[in-house]
């Protein structure tokens, strides 16, 4: 969030768990079919959803399936159907889903999933990184990143009126740490109802299952189609990247709150810029606060949305930087660097003046990443960028 | 494009093309007459047929039609792969499976 | 800003405290985040939760490594864990027990200031049982100035509902009127 919060944000603001108000942004934006299997850290958003809709204070089917993969099934089905359709998974239940993560995208099934990350086993760990949203990168679905119980919130509500845009109409992850978000009590504004109504109205869609119109959805694209269907999905991907900006800009119009898809952080004049992206961009950006009055530098830049890449957004974000540090919450095993630097180095391999580049991995299986982690990576990026050493991953406060 | 060599290529549609989400308009197998193949028919000996209904239920294509007041169950022959399941259900055994010179 | 740390075991409600005060302060109009040092929940381990409460927007989501308050709801935790680690030399303790300061101060070695009170005898006159968080909440209250009987009355009518809420509430209160810190 770039705007600072005003006085009268802190006077409507609560003290609310971020997880359950996850599930109120969910209630708010009337979601007609949530079908959801518990898993740790995800628990609370559909445990809270399932009695919003036993209480009747949210109008929907709550289907408690089996497994994730039947949830991911019974989402798809319900949007295919033209519902407003919700669902929520962690790591080992994300990888239980996977297969048909991939059927949604395909299908063009606006389904929004929160997806509470947490570090894929083994060995077996409940804890926050990475490695569950990076499993998936490749499932064509809209990616965006939460930093705070806020921004949750807002993208919960904003996520919707994306993926049901008819110009987009693609399923949609929420993602946003494990614990180190989801689990925290903090302070969150919860939207009017009637203002989420007038944002956000009910989905209407022609692109569904209707007995009075029968289609098939799902049908075999065999070798004379698939690959025209796979460009024709990347193209509807690539292509929502503007959708989605102007969507977070009608929602500034509406609740104040000015959303970016790359957000910076005092990158005025800095030699040194760390990229993260969640919930530890707010420590980073205490860090930096510090490092700038210690005269250093510093600036940040935050990837809110990680699909389809911001690539423009980003190239202009990190433009004069001398020295980047990108910082992974997950590993590629086999590789020498992690997921978004690997990207990150790609994309940068055609700018005529591209800063030094360093990988800095940390926060695994939900180790804490404070405030001198940071610091320590501004340093060592800068001797690294001085030597020329890069393109080798290094693991912060790893022992060996 | 200025590469000279020709791509050879299966594809069917471009991508521009290809309907939202890959739907499918259904009923699309009204047009194709897929008995087309077949190397056996049956062949009803309505005499023995008690109108039971078997042949009817059992074909895996749903090709038989009720024929109502006729009180008989008649096989769609655009459609009737020639499997030979109704005859084999037939309690009268009054189906037969006749080849089919092509 | 302050910070806080609070040391119990799975089932005194540390984590709730923490929630409980973080609802409080944020509904009195400050800013304030809570949080436990996650773990596998079982009955009786040592469970750590974590409170700041400041005056402008928080934007840190580290462990408290140098609390300026730790609270220790379980008097025999101290002898399982090191509670005043990274304890501000200005900081204070404030300890669930029934022995006074001093005792305490010669058998753990703690240097900070100190307040302690009788958590179990409070809880057990008022509650008629032996949960201690909201007397430890009354007692941070007063000691660490962060909130009042008034300002923790919503979280806690939420939290426990009409039966039980008053009897916390005179839990808290009782403690808020004695705790003090010294030394």
């Amino acid at each position: 969030m770039s705007a600072p919060k005003g006085k009268s944000d802190s006077a409507r603001a609560i003290g609310l768990e971020v997880s359950l108000a996850i599930a109120e942004a969910v209630k708010l934006a009337e979601a007609e079919v949530v079908a959801a299997y518990p898993i740790t850290p995800q628990t609370h958003i559909v445990e809270h959803l399932s009695e919003l809709v036993a209480n009747g204070e949210l109008t929907a089917e709550y289907v408690p399936v089996e497994s994730e993969q039947s949830a991911m099934s019974a989402c798809i089905g319900a949007a295919a159907a033209g519902a407003r359709t919700f669902t929520s998974t962690s790591s080992q239940g994300l990888l239980l889903m996977a297969e048909m993560l991939y059927i949604a995208s395909i299908l063009r099934l606006p389904i929004v999933m929160a997806m509470v990350n947490r570090a894929i086993s083994g060995p077996i760990n409940i804890w926050n990184d990475h490695s569950d949203a990076m499993s998936v990168r490749d499932c064509g679905w809209i990616q965006v990143f939460a930093e705070t119980g806020q921004e949750a919130v807002d993208l919960t509500i904003m996520s919707f009126r994306i993926a049901e845009d008819p110009g987009v109409l693609l399923p949609l992850i929420v993602n946003l740490d494990g614990f180190t978000l989801s689990h925290f009590i903090e302070p969150v504004i919860l939207p009017e109802a009637a203002e989420v109504r007038r944002f956000l109205p009910p989905y209407e869609t022609a692109h569904k299952l209707d007995i009075q119109n029968p289609l098939s959805l799902g049908a075999l694209g065999g070798p004379e189609i698939y690959t025209e269907a796979r460009r024709a999905l990347d193209l509807a991907l690539t292509g929502a990247k503007p959708r989605i900006q102007r969507v977070f800009d009608d929602f500034a119009k509406v609740f104040g709150r000015q959303y970016k898809l790359v957000e910076t952080y005092r990158t005025e004049g800095a030699e040194t810029i760390l990229v993260t992206m969640g919930s530890i961009s707010e420590t980073a950006m205490t860090a930096v606060d510090e490092m700038r009055e210690a005269g250093q530098k510093v600036g940040l830049v935050r990837l809110r949305l990680w699909r389809p890449f911001p690539v423009e957004e980003f190239r202009a974000a990190v433009a004069g930087a001398k020295n980047l540090a990108v910082i992974d919450r997950a590993m590629i095993l086999g590789f020498p660097e992690g997921p978004v630097a690997t990207e990150i180095r790609a994309l940068l391999y055609h700018e005529k003046n591209r800063p030094h580049m360093t990988n800095f991995i940390l926060g695994l299986g939900g180790r804490d990443v404070p405030r001198s982690h940071f610091k320590h990576i501004v340093e060592r990026v800068r001797e690294l960028g001085a030597s020329g050493r890069q393109g080798r991953y290094e693991l912060v406060g790893v022992l060996e | 494009m200025s590469a000279k060599t020709i791509v050879t290529t299966e594809a069917l549609m471009k991508v521009g093309d290809l309907p939202l989400g890959l739907t499918v308009q259904p009923g699309s197998t009204v047009d194709f007459k897929t008995g087309d193949w077949r190397s056996a028919l049956p062949v009803l000996d309505r005499e023995k047929c008690s109108y039971c209904g078997f042949c009817y239920v059992y074909c895996p294509d749903g090709v038989y039609q009720d024929m109502g007041p006729e009180k008989y169950y008649k096989p769609d022959l655009d459609y009737c792969k020639g499997c030979g399941v109704c005859a084999h259900e037939c309690p009268k055994k009054c189906i037969q499976m006749v080849i089919q010179e092509v | 800003m302050i910070e806080v740390r609070f040391h119990g075991r799975g089932g005194q409600g540390a984590v709730t405290s923490a929630e409980l005060m973080a609802r409080a302060a944020i509904g009195g109009g400050k800013y304030a985040q809570a949080f436990p040092s996650f773990g596998p929940e079982r009955r009786g381990a040592p469970v750590t939760a974590f409170l700041r409460i400041s005056e402008t927007p928080i934007k840190v989501r580290e462990k408290v490594y140098a609390p300026d308050v730790v609270v220790v709801l379980d008097p025999s935790i101290m002898n399982v864990t090191k509670v005043d680690a990274g304890l501000k030399d200005g900081g204070v303790l404030v300890i669930n027990s029934a022995k006074p300061a001093a005792e305490l101060r010669k058998s753990f070695g703690f240097k900070q200031k100190m307040a302690t009170i009788d958590a179990l005898r409070i809880a057990l006159e008022e509650l008629e049982a032996p949960i201690t968080n909201t007397v430890m909440m009354g007692a941070l209250s007063k000691v660490a100035q962060v909130a009042t009987p008034e300002q923790v009355r919503g979280p806690l009518e939420e939290r426990f509902g009409p039966g039980l809420a008053p009897k916390n509430l005179r839990a808290f209160e009782r403690a808020y009127e004695a705790a003090k810190a010294e030394g």
